[in-house]
């Protein structure tokens, strides 16, 4: 059944917000720490399993694959929703210090690509 | 007559929200198609759109939920809201090989550190800059030019004036808005072509709704690759914000003054 494709997905997506809001208050802040990352490696795992016992029906998949299919228009609502005017009239010192730490990370992320970024092959 | 139109839409909301993307899309598509062929890609449009469309009611309603303070668009805040958003991000991952995972996990950890320390440090030197000196003021902006969730969360834990942690989220939005725009156009540039880079990439950047939306915008397959490692950016921020990073500024600042 398609179904049970997205109920495992929202079981993993769960499980994982709540284990990183556990390991978050494990250390004393409200933020969870990698709930999404926890629940991808749960989805991988648990899926990875289940087709190695043949327990994944390949009528499974779509209920998966669809809402991977669609994070492009969800993202293009996320980026509608955003509090862009904030940003803008934030001032000149938010304007800056977030231009400059984007400037940064970029010139971080170009130099580590460069050192460690190369498919191993 | 319009009245109950307009009632069918705001019950509808969420349904609303899905035709009317769904006709933003494919006026995005098609215009990377006839206007770029193909070389700005159709959801770059589209993000760029949303930001665009989210500036205009923004400054009309002056709110800050862009067009989901329209209460004829709300149901786009439902969709684009954190719940539809992690759902969809996690399910990138169904067919990501655990191999690319394993050989670059250590790259991720390394880069997620040193991004930290990076946007900290700029965040910190922009305020100098600026003429602010108290500590707590200080590590607060550094936060947020971490992330709008960094900034607030230190300001908080450390009691900073709500002055300068409004100035820290508006810092970390304007940070996620350029890297969604950036990303597309530095990506070739910079090497990001492959699941380790963006690794590296989410890493470094932390911002989630940034790397997701500018990773969709350059290769969708890079996706989850970076949302993975961008996801603990957030928490470790939060973590390290009010601890370590605030100590490291009060020791700085206590042997400069």
């Amino acid at each position: 059944m398609v179904f049970y494709g997205t109920a495992l997905l929202a079981g993993c997506l769960f499980a994982g917000l709540a284990i990183g809001q556990i390991i978050g208050s494990a250390f004393g802040i409200e933020s969870d720490i990698g709930g999404v990352g926890i629940a991808m490696l749960l989805l991988i795992g648990t899926t990875t399993w289940l087709s190695r016992r043949g327990r994944w029906a390949p009528t499974c998949a779509p209920g998966v694959q669809y809402w991977g299919d669609i994070y492009i228009p969800i993202v293009v609502a996320m980026a509608a929703s955003q509090n862009v005017r904030g940003a803008l009239v934030g001032g000149g010192l938010a304007l800056a210090a977030g231009i400059a730490s984007v400037a940064l990370a970029f010139g971080t992320v170009a130099l580590l690509i460069r050192r460690f970024g190369r498919e191993a092959s | 007559m319009s009245a109950a139109l307009l009632e069918l839409v705001e019950k509808y909301a969420l349904v609303v929200a899905f035709a009317l993307v769904g006709v933003v899309m494919l006026v995005s598509y098609q215009a990377s198609r006839l206007f770029t062929r193909g070389r700005v890609h159709g959801s770059a449009i589209a993000i760029f759109l949303g930001l665009l469309a989210a500036v205009v009611v923004g400054f009309t309603t002056g709110g800050r939920k862009g067009v989901a303070d329209l209460p004829l668009l709300a149901g786009i805040g439902t969709m684009g809201g954190a719940m539809f958003r992690d759902l969809a991000i996690v399910a990138t991952a169904y067919g990501v090989r655990i191999e690319d995972l394993r050989a670059s996990g250590v790259h991720g950890v390394v880069s997620l550190v040193v991004g930290l320390f990076v946007a900290f440090a700029a965040g910190v030197a922009v305020a100098l800059a600026f003429g602010v000196r108290d500590p707590v003021a200080l590590t607060t902006l550094g936060a947020g030019a971490a992330t709008y969730i960094v900034g607030p969360v230190t300001g908080a834990a450390l009691g900073a004036s709500s002055e300068i942690i409004a100035l820290s989220i508006a810092a970390g939005l304007v940070k996620a808005i350029l890297v969604m725009i950036a990303t597309p156009a530095l990506a070739r540039t910079i090497g990001l072509d492959n699941p380790r880079a963006a690794m590296i990439f989410g890493g470094v950047m932390g911002t989630n709704s940034g790397v997701i939306a500018g990773l969709a915008a350059t290769d969708p397959k890079l996706v989850p690759y970076g949302a993975m490692t961008a996801t603990f950016y957030t928490g470790l921020g939060c973590l390290l914000g009010p601890s370590v990073m605030f100590f490291l500024v009060q020791f700085l600042a206590g042997s400069n003054g």
